[in-house]
């Protein structure tokens, strides 16, 4: 279980404008890109000091690259990350004001309390 | 000893600003009576004539994050840029750019450390719509200095609510122990229920109108006892799995007293959430 780590994934693609297109267009290559390359980097840390040990599950690696937003909420990600960056790429597909966040509710609503432990 | 003008807290809602500006067809319905509301609650602040703002928020993952996450932390610095790329992009919020009161911030770091609080500090920080949705409902102008006062609501482990309303007391025991002439402001925002990210979220209302209901009249009454009796980490989860940010009231319950009755109460039912907006007078009540 790594709930920091999909956490960061989601906090750091939500925060960069190319990452957001990129991911929306390419979520197999840019998970894998990002577990590669940006996983183990430290955010307030230059790249040399990165950490060595963090990676997906296979179950997490796939719940990203299927923009599975219903496996990231089973699985403890982060509610708010999760459903900001998805905003960020999928809004722009639906016609209806908050269609895609009614949507994303409606995707959700087999969860009953309590929801999945979001603590890390 | 410095005068605390005014202690406010309300909802902070990150639709209003693109709301309250736009025009003809993009204008919601709603817009109206909510821009009515919060010149009303503006107001309310103006009338105090501040010279400094505390602004008490909670940093929703911009600056702070899970790698070195503090659960209470005073900003300290001459100045503060403010909204961030994704509150741009979702909300359409305005970047800005507000001074700080450092004398101030240095006291409340010096004086609540010795207190008991270990507040975490910050020399550069950008504030993000927890204390920028608040400077434009009440304060649009952005002309005062401010203090940012930042709560962990987000990221559990939290703090026990019981934790937050204590820093609300001793954040208005301290500014009437700052010596100095000025007339402070304590804002401070939170939520009433609230879903986010889960199966509840952008209903018709809040996700629990009745924990709502309850909730602004602890706040108006300034019920602490009964807040504390029935709010816990663990009951926070059921009227929406963001409604911890009504600790942040809970703080500001906390800096306005126990038992000690808002001198203005209002509130706004709307798709998602409960708006609800508190002011009170401790000069009046002195």
């Amino acid at each position: 279980m790594s709930k920091y780590l999909l956490n960061k994934f989601l906090y750091t693609v939500d925060r960069d404008p190319d990452l957001v297109e990129r991911y929306r267009v390419d979520p197999v290559g840019t998970v894998a890109w990002w577990e590669t390359e940006r996983a183990n980097v430290i955010p307030n840390l230059p790249e040399i000091e990165r950490s060595t040990w963090l990676e997906f599950t296979d179950t997490e690696r796939e719940a990203l690259a299927t923009h599975d937003f219903v496996k990231l909420f089973e699985l403890g990600a982060h509610n708010f990350l999760t459903l900001t960056l998805f905003i960020a790429m999928f809004e722009r597909d639906y016609d209806e004001p908050l269609g895609f966040q009614l949507e994303y509710a409606r995707k959700l609503s087999h969860f009953g309390l309590p929801y999945p432990d979001i603590s890390t | 000893m410095a005068t605390v003008a005014a202690v406010i807290a309300s909802t902070h809602h990150p639709f209003y600003y693109r709301a309250s500006t736009s025009a003809g067809a993009d204008r919601p319905p709603f817009a109206d009576e909510w821009v009515a509301k919060i010149e009303a609650f503006r107001e309310t602040l103006t009338r105090a004539r501040p010279d400094v703002l505390v602004m008490v928020g909670s940093d929703h993952f911009h600056q702070l994050w899970l790698d070195n996450m503090p659960q209470f932390l005073v900003g300290k610095a001459p100045f503060y840029d403010a909204n961030f790329y994704n509150e741009e992009r979702e909300f359409g919020l305005p970047r800005m750019f507000v001074r700080g009161d450092e004398d101030l911030s240095a006291y409340l770091l010096r004086q609540g450390l010795d207190a008991g609080f270990d507040l975490a500090f910050s020399n550069e920080l950008r504030i993000d719509h927890s204390i920028t949705c608040p400077l434009i409902t009440l304060r649009p102008e952005a002309d005062l200095p401010i203090v940012p006062v930042y709560t962990n609501i987000f990221a559990p482990p939290l703090p026990q609510p019981k934790r937050f309303v204590e820093l609300g007391r001793a954040i208005r025991q301290l500014v009437e122990s700052w010596p100095s002439d000025k007339r402070v402001a304590i804002i401070g925002t939170g939520h009433l229920s609230l879903e986010l990210g889960g199966p509840r979220q952008f209903g018709p209302h809040g996700p629990d109108p009745e924990f709502d209901r309850k909730a602004v009249g602890w706040i108006a009454s300034g019920d602490l006892t009964a807040a504390l009796a029935e709010v816990s980490l663990d009951s926070l989860w059921l009227p929406g799995n963001a409604t911890h940010g009504f600790m942040d009231f809970m703080l500001m319950m906390g800096a306005a007293g126990d038992n000690v009755k808002a001198d203005y109460s209002d509130s706004l039912d709307l798709f998602h959430t409960m708006e609800a907006y508190f002011t009170w007078y401790p000069e009046a009540a002195a």
